[in-house]
């Protein structure tokens, strides 16, 4: 199937772009991460990280539609594809804005691809402002549908679920759970009767995540006997190329803040971007991002209109992706020099931010790997 | 010289001092602290720490495994040769390491090659015992890879200095009762206008704010330095020499000369390879192990490779016929060490995978979120004491004579 030259990115995707820009230009989301981390530094006797996050500006952002961006109309969201989500959720990297407009745009493009009238219902509750996140990994955080360590019969759901991202933020969670048919998807409120949650202590500050326990606990059934799997399945590029989405908003970040910093750092009486040391890396941060930014939308474009090559394609942008958040992390801590290693440098936000996505949902030897036996 | 030891073989005194070594840090391994130790001395910050730090460093060097080449008038233990040896059973011991590691890798080689008399006798027998702690007081706002651009200034009154400026990065400032520190006596001489001082931390006009690390620790410091008063006879060498002596200072810190027993962290490269095989054994992706794939076993076995060459290299520096050039390992060393150790970790936590999320104080993280921790800690070598691109740049024009950037 041709796929648009435009990547189906065009005048509405743009100005959605520019204004969720604006938005989190507006928002300083590290501002408000600043208090909320306040005085949790130490690793050994720091607070515990309370997953906070801007609870204001999250219903500014329902309210603004775009939490159910991706619901379809049907079910009372604004129908949109991949390629306008990737707009938005490239500038949620860029800010590194903890909020849960990931996790909720992940469960979405699972309960699109479950398509049943149960999981119509659940989008319905997207659309009417709750946010949701998946619980598909299993205890070794590796992926795919086979993996999930949850059980489900006529008792309910029983068993754990791993690596949940924003668990604290979350109203209700899309869980995979073997059955007796396979794997199906089952959605419970966060808070619901027979759901333990338990929270990490990640590093990433701009994130939180959490592992679930259940125990009988009732859930509504919204992809039956093997058609979870295969929802997730069906699903997977889209949630691969929304955290890569992420991650090249991020590494633009990291480039863009690099570069101002060896224009303006002096030494030796010159800015040290003058030096080729300095300079060749942050073209080369420049390069990477670009390479993984090409292959983001590419892939969003293929999920939307060539799904027999979405996977290839979502694939390469999170492998890209992966080894992007990588080198741009380090070379943006590196070139800062003594001050890129502080707690106030927001380097470190975004470093941190970047080693968590390039792990999340497989890094680039995973996929790599992955894909190779597919070719 | 024996025959045994000119072909680089240990004499019999040597052996003998090796096995006395390796019995006695056997025998007296203290037991672990109740809050796990910093990985390095860099992030030493509790007061627990640092006494059960300074009571161990005493003891090892009451054993004679600190300070054991220094003269006895120092407070030396009188050897000839036995450092080295007493070092690397330290490091192979996996025992803490020395908090004073900036008194004994820095302080005391330059007090040893440029102190007076009453310096020497002062000063180093408190910094063997870990009685006195140092920091090194060289960076500056404005001045860190472009160290000889430092602007705190040392004005001459009557028999002191006053001081006046500020310092930043000053790891182990929170805990120093002496600071090495560079201050600017003539404005009009870049180079010969610095002059190197001993300046107490205890005195009215030394300020010491924390500074924290992205790991969330501290343990460097911004020091201010506010009309603080500096006898002269704290002076080290003449003045204005003080860039001449900082050099053989910052030579003792990128590892290239003979040190008093100074060991900052208790991993060796080898220790921390093993683990991270370890880590790939024990860890299962894909329904196999980590190790037996052969992606992850090569990337694995590349970085084991440069951790024997890491080493090879330094046995290597040590034989004159076959060292290339006296400076050419040496000022390699912490260039080399520093980027393996950060491509190791870097390893280890593409290994976790998503389990890399978890952190320090996490119930279910593997070993307490350590390879998490020292991934990050790994850019303290990277960027502090010269950052590899400095590294780079001298390498590049003092061993091959390539033209300056400047
Ligand atoms: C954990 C830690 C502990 C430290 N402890 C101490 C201490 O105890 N005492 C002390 O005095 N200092 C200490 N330092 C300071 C350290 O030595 C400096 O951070 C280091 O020299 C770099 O200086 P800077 O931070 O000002 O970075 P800058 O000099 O501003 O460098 C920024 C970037 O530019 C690059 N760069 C600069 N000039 C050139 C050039 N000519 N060519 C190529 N690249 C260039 C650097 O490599 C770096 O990547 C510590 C630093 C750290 C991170």
């Amino acid at each position: 199937m041709a796929q648009p030259r435009d990547f189906g990115f065009g005048e509405e995707q743009q100005m959605l772009k520019d204004a969720s820009r604006k938005f989190m230009e507006d928002k300083q989301p590290l501002v408000t991460l600043r208090k909320q981390i306040a005085g949790s530094e130490d690793p050994y006797l720091g607070k515990e990280r309370t997953g906070g996050f801007d609870q204001a500006a999250w219903k500014e952002m329902v309210q603004l539609g775009w939490s159910a961006l991706a619901v379809p109309e049907k079910d009372g969201g604004a129908g949109m594809d991949l390629v306008t989500a990737v707009a938005v959720m490239e500038e949620i990297g860029r800010s590194a804005m903890p909020t849960p407009l990931t996790s909720t745009l992940h469960a979405t493009f699972v309960l699109r691809e479950a398509g049943t009238v149960e999981a119509s219902a659940w989008l319905r509750k997207i659309a009417q402002g709750k946010s949701a996140t998946l619980a598909i990994f299993g205890a070794d955080g590796s992926l795919g549908s086979d993996s999930t360590d949850v059980a489900a019969d006529e008792q309910g759901l029983t068993g754990t679920s791993y690596f949940i991202q924003d668990l604290q933020k979350a109203d209700f969670l899309v869980v995979a759970a073997v059955n007796a048919d396979g794997v199906g998807l089952y959605c419970i409120e966060t808070e619901g009767e027979g759901v333990t949650r338990e929270f990490d202590r990640i590093v990433d500050l701009t994130r939180d995540q959490g592992r679930v326990s259940f125990s009988a606990a009732e859930a509504d059934c919204v992809a039956p006997a093997n058609l979870g799997a295969q929802a997730l399945h069906k699903a997977m590029p889209a949630l691969l190329t929304l955290v890569a989405a992420d991650i090249a908003g991020g590494c633009e970040w990291l480039l863009q803040t690099t570069a101002e910093y060896a224009r303006i750092r002096t030494q030796f009486d010159r800015p040290i971007g003058f030096f080729q040391a300095v300079k060749h890396p942050i073209v080369n941060m420049m390069i990477a991002t670009d390479e993984t930014r090409s292959l983001v939308y590419n892939a969003a474009c293929a999920y939307d209109t060539d799904p027999d090559d979405a996977d290839r394609c979502a694939r390469l942008a999170k492998s890209s992706a992966s080894d992007t958040a990588e080198f741009c992390a380090n070379r943006g801590t590196q070139l800062h020099g003594g001050i890129g290693f502080t707690w106030e440098a927001d380097v470190q936000i975004y470093h941190k931010r970047q080693i968590h996505s390039q792990y999340l949902f497989g890094d680039g030897v995973w996929h790599r790997q992955k894909l190779a036996e597919q070719l | 010289m024996a025959e045994s030891s000119k072909r680089g073989q240990e004499s019999p005194e040597q052996a003998e001092f090796r096995a006395y070594c390796r019995a006695w840090l056997e025998e007296n391994r203290p037991p672990p602290t109740r809050m796990p130790l910093p990985q390095a001395a860099y992030e030493v910050t509790a007061d627990e720490h640092r006494s059960y730090l300074v009571d161990w460093q005493a003891k090892c060097y009451e054993a004679g495994l600190i300070a054991t080449d220094v003269a006895k008038e120092y407070g030396g233990h009188g050897h000839t040769g036995f450092q080295q040896i007493a070092s690397a059973e330290v490091r192979r011991a996996q025992v803490p390491y020395f908090i004073n590691w900036i008194g004994l890798g820095m302080t005391a080689p330059t007090l040893l090659a440029h102190g007076t008399q009453a310096q020497k006798q002062t000063y180093l027998p408190p910094i063997f015992s870990g009685e006195d702690i140092w920091c090194q007081g060289f960076s500056e706002p404005g001045a860190g890879s472009d160290l000889v651009s430092l602007s705190t200034s040392a004005v001459k009154q009557g028999d002191n200095w006053l001081v006046n400026g500020s310092k930043v990065w000053t790891s182990l400032g929170a805990l120093a009762r002496w600071m090495l520190l560079l201050a600017r006596t003539d404005k009009a001489d870049k180079y010969n206008g610095i002059t190197y001082f001993i300046c107490p931390m205890d005195v009215a006009g030394v300020t010491v704010n924390p500074i924290h690390k992205m790991t969330g620790e501290s343990g460097f410091n911004e020091v201010v330095l506010d009309n603080v008063i500096v006898p002269d006879h704290m002076r080290i060498d003449e003045v204005g020499a003080g860039w001449k002596v900082a050099m053989s200072t910052l030579t003792s810190e990128r590892g290239a000369a003979q040190g008093v027993g100074a060991v900052a962290s208790s991993e060796s490269p080898m220790g921390t390879m093993e683990q991270l095989i370890a880590l790939a054994k024990g860890t299962s992706r894909n329904g196999r192990s980590v190790w037996d794939d052969p992606v992850w076993r090569d990337r694995i076995m590349k970085l084991y490779e440069r951790t024997e060459a890491l080493m090879q290299s330094s046995r290597r520096a040590a034989n004159r016929e076959l060292n290339g050039g006296a400076m050419r390992i040496p000022l390699q060393g912490k260039l080399v060490g520093s980027e393996i150790g950060q491509a190791v970790h870097q390893c280890a936590l593409a290994i976790l995978g998503m389990a890399s999320s978890l952190y320090v104080g996490d119930a279910n993280s593997v070993a307490d979120g350590k390879w998490t921790l020292g991934y990050m800690n790994t850019y303290t070598g990277t960027i502090s004491g010269g950052s590899s691109e400095i590294q780079r740049n001298i390498l590049g024009e003092r061993v091959l004579g390539l033209p300056k950037t400047k």
